[in-house]
């Protein structure tokens, strides 16, 4: 049943892009109303509610000292998870998470990790033996479609409020986490030919190739995640981080530069 | 343990004697299972990969096929003892992601509609890694998968660039991809159409097109290799066929 409808919304679909047109009204390249609220979970470190069109996406910021990994006893972890709980959308199913919300936290991860965002090395408590581990909880609330961009935003907007809770542990005054970059990460999908910013719901059901990519405050790439079983061309994905860049710079400007 | 501590290069070629834009020596053999539908082995550098089609055949669990085409799995496996140190032997995140951006690779260029309920799995073993061995893994898949007979619209071929002090490199060895700047696996049809996508690290754009355009091109070097070894393959079979012929 549910596959009628949506060759049925395809076709819709299709017909107006071919107009040069978005279900919504949107432009191809626009993005959704975006709001976030900030520091909304006292009993985490750092949170915050991303919502971007109707999707909605919660992130939480926890610290706790630990074990630094062998390969870099002098800086602090991250470690990124996130939850596609049932309450979001019917497609979800509880238990562990399947190969999508892996990645989804894999990619928001990239982003923190590659921009270099955190300063890892300022978390060392002793070096080698214990540093500051960060875990950042992705908790999808409603997927109404580009989840990934609003994880990613959520990711960053909760480390940006994040306060090290150094007193509870008995290390000295809290503080706030060393945030040094705010990585912004912009998906697009392509549907016959054409290229779209932000994929609401059906929109992505329809698409096979979707394309994110994070940009860095200076502009550079620092990741990129191709998903789907369609294929891109090299000018296509030239046209793709061209406007994501522009995009990740308006939303980085708009909400987050401090 | 800062990527500045190492010299990635001497006299303007790598560590390992090759220069920015070359391979590392890549074999490859077609047919090297026996109970497997289609298998190819490769080496590309220090990686040695297996891989393993078996399919088109019964979906289990059964809910899982789909009625207007068959669906196409993808296993990529670590071996305990292929890396330095012993990997806990199972998937784990990593992983998952990997078997889904390669399966995502393939899936463009299978012609899934003509095997309906059905299952192409594709399994891949990682039995030495070094750097890239998902590209290795989603090379030997792909001619796996012609070594099986699967009806496809052409080969994939996946090749990575990165970045080392300051230089965009093609194919980068371990040393190159733990120290290095940035890492941009890609994988292609040899018309260009591109499959596979990600990167990180830190690329400004023309850093990006620069690498793009690397690892692009390391990919159809790497495309007349595989299609090398599955004509040498299938040639020497030609023979008992006419032998047949010559019976009549």
């Amino acid at each position: 049943m549910s596959s009628v409808i949506s060759e049925i919304r395809k076709d819709f679909l299709y017909n107006l892009i071919l107009k040069g047109e978005r279900a919504d009204g949107r432009g191809f390249d626009q993005y959704r109303e975006i709001s976030i609220e900030r520091d909304v979970i006292k009993k985490a470190e750092g949170s915050a509610l991303v919502k971007l069109g109707s999707s909605q996406v919660l992130v939480g910021v926890k610290m706790q000292p630990g074990e630094p990994f062998s390969d870099s006893p002098n800086r602090g972890v991250i470690i990124t998870n996130a939850e596609l709980v049932p309450l979001a959308s019917p497609d979800f199913e509880p238990g562990p998470p399947n190969e999508v919300g892996i990645e989804l936290a894999r990619v928001v991860d990239r982003g923190v990790r590659e921009s270099k965002a955190v300063d890892l090395e300022a978390l060392c408590i002793v070096p080698g033996k214990q540093v500051w581990i960060i875990f950042i909880d992705v908790h999808i609330l409603d997927d109404c479609g580009n989840i990934l961009d609003a994880a990613s935003l959520g990711a960053i907007a909760a480390l940006l409020t994040t306060k090290v809770p150094a007193s509870k542990f008995g290390l000295g005054e809290d503080y706030t986490l060393p945030v040094k970059d705010i990585p912004i990460a912009t998906t697009a999908i392509e549907f016959g030919d054409v290229l779209m910013f932000d994929p609401g719901m059906d929109e992505e059901s329809i698409a096979n190739t979707k394309l994110t990519v994070i940009s860095t405050a200076e502009g550079k790439i620092c990741g990129m995640q191709k998903s789907g079983t369609g294929t891109l061309k090299q000018e296509q994905i030239y046209r793709i981080v061209d406007i994501a860049c522009e995009k990740a710079r308006e939303i980085r400007e708009k909400f987050l530069e401090v | 343990m800062d990527e500045t501590d190492i010299s990635f290069f001497k006299d303007g070629f790598r560590l390992d004697g090759r220069r920015a834009d070359q391979l590392r020596p890549v074999k490859i053999e077609v047919g090297v299972l026996a109970r497997a539908d289609g298998s190819c082995y490769i080496e590309m550098g220090g990686n040695k990969v297996i891989a393993a089609v078996y399919g088109p055949r019964e979906v289990h669990p059964r809910h899982l096929q789909e009625v207007t085409r068959a669906i196409v799995r993808y296993r990529y496996n670590m071996a305990s003892f292929s890396v330095e140190e012993r990997k806990r032997p199972g998937p784990d995140r990593r992983s998952y992601e990997l078997s889904k951006v390669s399966r995502e690779a393939l899936e463009p260029v299978i012609l899934t509609t003509y095997f309906p309920r059905s299952v192409i799995d594709v399994f891949v073993e990682v039995l030495q890694a070094d750097a890239g061995t998902r590209t290795a893994g989603i090379n030997a898949a792909a001619v796996a998968l012609a070594d099986a007979g699967i009806p496809m619209k052409s080969m994939i071929s996946s090749c990575a660039a990165g970045k080392v002090a300051d230089t965009i490199v093609l194919d980068p060895m371990k040393e190159e991809d733990n120290f290095g700047q940035a890492d941009l696996p890609i994988a292609m049809t040899p018309g260009g159409e591109i499959t596979l996508m990600q990167m990180d690290g830190g690329l400004t754009r023309e850093e990006f097109h620069q690498a793009v355009e690397m690892a692009m091109k390391g990919a159809r070097d790497i495309y007349e290799i595989q299609r090398n070894a599955l004509v040498d393959k299938y040639s020497q079979l030609e023979a008992p066929a006419e032998e047949v012929k010559a019976c009549e």
